[in-house]
């Protein structure tokens, strides 16, 4: 049984089993989170640092949930307020918060490869929260995690990405997991928002809204990242709801129900309509639900360090 | 090489099993609030069999519940982590009595963390250990109430326990490594 490694910095280094382990490994977290006690000693001592460079609301405070409910120390570290906004290169801050005896930290920045940059410079743990348009591996965990507990399995299942691929993290996430575990991935866009070559990575391209909604068995409709477009990739948000919008008439030519998935936050009206999104096959709160789970699980497994053994019989406790 | 010696074979465990339903039946006085709470992996099939014992016996329907420790252990960086993490899901533990059922008490390590977890999910009125073998070799201080058999055992030795449910056959082994 393999481990983990030291960091997490996306999901195309992971091997099928190791994705299969995390993705075990988050089933008994989510009966955690169901307990009075919502709290288990497993991170005692360890410190973790969070230390986001780009706004972020749920992942943040989905990381800071799962922390505190392992029982680890948390901090957390915005950009803005932080000598960050003085000038201190990513390097500096990570070696002075190493300085102060840290375990883990839990990067977000804008620049792709920025977890790993770090994650081969410090000694301790880096976990990857979202690093520009490269990955954003927990996301594509409890995403997978969500599609599992629906259709029981991965293998096989159709999960069409749809909307701003180019710019997202979510996106490349999903098509490293969800490929490896032996689903078929789809997306769907306008030509100027799915990246170029991306057939290469295995993925059906569905240039219709209407096409993926015929050929897949969930959709995972992605934020219009507004922020990060610089040019005109589209004409106005009125004219993408009205060509690539997921809507309740569009839903009902479906052969079949699909399973709704979206990262958050939603743009209500761009790319989805709010009766999709709050409707009966929706599990866009079940995904932030099972965030935690994963993100204990990932936590949890990087802490341990290395594998641990598998007893053949049972008998003697450690 | 690995010596293995028989310590218990199937019939001798059905005895003792009788034999620590009506201690434990004893020892709390009845059967009122009892509830029998497995640690994760054999104990929870051990407690399974010591219900259906007592059930019998006393005309009774006794709550059970499983337990895994796993996150409660206190040597998560020395041994890595478990690859898989069991289930835990008990019954309202509130003013019970509560015994725990393991197959081995070696270090005691293991029903330490199995004590903490309990009084995370509540505040029972008494707590009693119940186990298959007692190997000695304690780390702390901690006993067992009801147990099947004694044994006294080197750290190089194993006692391996294996159930039907899980493994097909009811054997207490004793796996000895010679010193080299």
């Amino acid at each position: 049984m393999t481990g983990l490694g030291k960091d997490l910095v996306g999901l195309e280094p992971l091997s099928a089993d190791q994705l299969r382990l995390i993705l075990d490994t988050a089933e008994p977290f989510k009966e955690v989170s169901e307990r009075q006690i919502k709290k288990v000693p497993a991170l005692r001592g360890k410190t973790i640092v969070n230390l986001f460079f780009e706004a972020s609301t749920r992942t943040r405070i989905s990381f800071e949930f799962a922390e505190k409910r392992l029982s680890a120390d948390t901090v957390n570290v915005a950009a803005s307020g932080s000598s960050v906004s003085k000038g201190e290169t990513l390097v500096d801050t990570a070696k002075n918060l190493e300085a102060m005896r840290i375990d883990m930290v839990v990067i977000r920045h804008g620049s792709s490869g920025a977890a790993s940059f770090l994650g081969q410079r410090i000694a301790s743990n880096v976990i990857n929260a979202g690093d520009g348009k490269h990955e954003h591996p927990t996301q594509g965990l409890l995403d997978m995690l969500t599609l599992r507990d629906r259709f029981k399995r991965l293998e096989g299942i159709k999960v069409a990405i749809c909307g701003d691929v180019l710019h997202s993290r979510v996106a490349r996430s999903n098509i490293w997991g969800l490929t490896k575990l032996g689903a078929e991935v789809g997306v769907c866009g306008p030509p100027p928002l799915l990246p170029r070559n991306i057939e290469e990575l295995g993925v059906t391209i569905l240039p219709r809204i209407e096409d993926a909604i015929a050929w897949a068995d969930a959709l995972n409709i992605l934020r219009l990242q507004l922020e990060r477009m610089t040019a005109g990739f589209i004409p106005s948000l009125r004219e993408y709801n009205r060509v690539f919008g997921v809507t309740t008439e569009r839903l009902k030519k479906a052969p079949k129900d699909l399973l709704i998935l979206h990262p958050g936050p939603m743009n209500r009206g761009v790319e989805i309509d709010s009766d999709v999104a709050d409707g009966e096959h929706s599990v866009i709160l079940p995904q932030v639900t099972n965030g935690v789970a994963v993100r204990m699980a990932v936590l949890y497994l990087l802490a341990g360090g290395r594998p641990g053994p598998q007893q053949a019989a049972g008998g003697d406790e450690a | 090489m690995t010596a293995r010696t028989q310590l218990l074979d199937d019939r001798a465990i059905g005895r003792a099993l009788v034999r620590m339903a009506s201690e434990i039946v004893e020892r709390c006085g009845g059967t009122a609030d009892v509830v029998l709470v497995g640690i994760q992996r054999r104990g929870v099939e051990l407690a399974q069999r010591l219900k259906r014992l007592i059930d019998a016996a006393e005309q009774t329907d006794l709550p059970t519940g499983k337990l895994d420790i796993t996150l409660y252990r206190d040597d998560l960086q020395a041994i890595g982590p478990r690859p898989v993490v069991g289930e835990t899901s008990l019954p309202d533990l509130e003013g019970r009595i509560v015994v725990i059922v393991d197959d081995v008490l070696y270090t005691g390590r293991t029903v330490r963390a199995a004590l903490d977890e309990v009084t995370d999910f509540g505040r029972p009125r008494r707590v009693l250990l119940c186990v298959l073998v007692d190997r000695g070799g304690r780390e702390l201080p901690i006993q067992a109430d009801v147990i099947g058999t004694t044994v006294s055992l080197t750290a190089t030795d194993r006692v391996d326990v294996l159930l039907s449910e899980r493994d097909g056959r009811d054997v207490v082994e004793l796996v000895r490594t010679p010193p080299a």
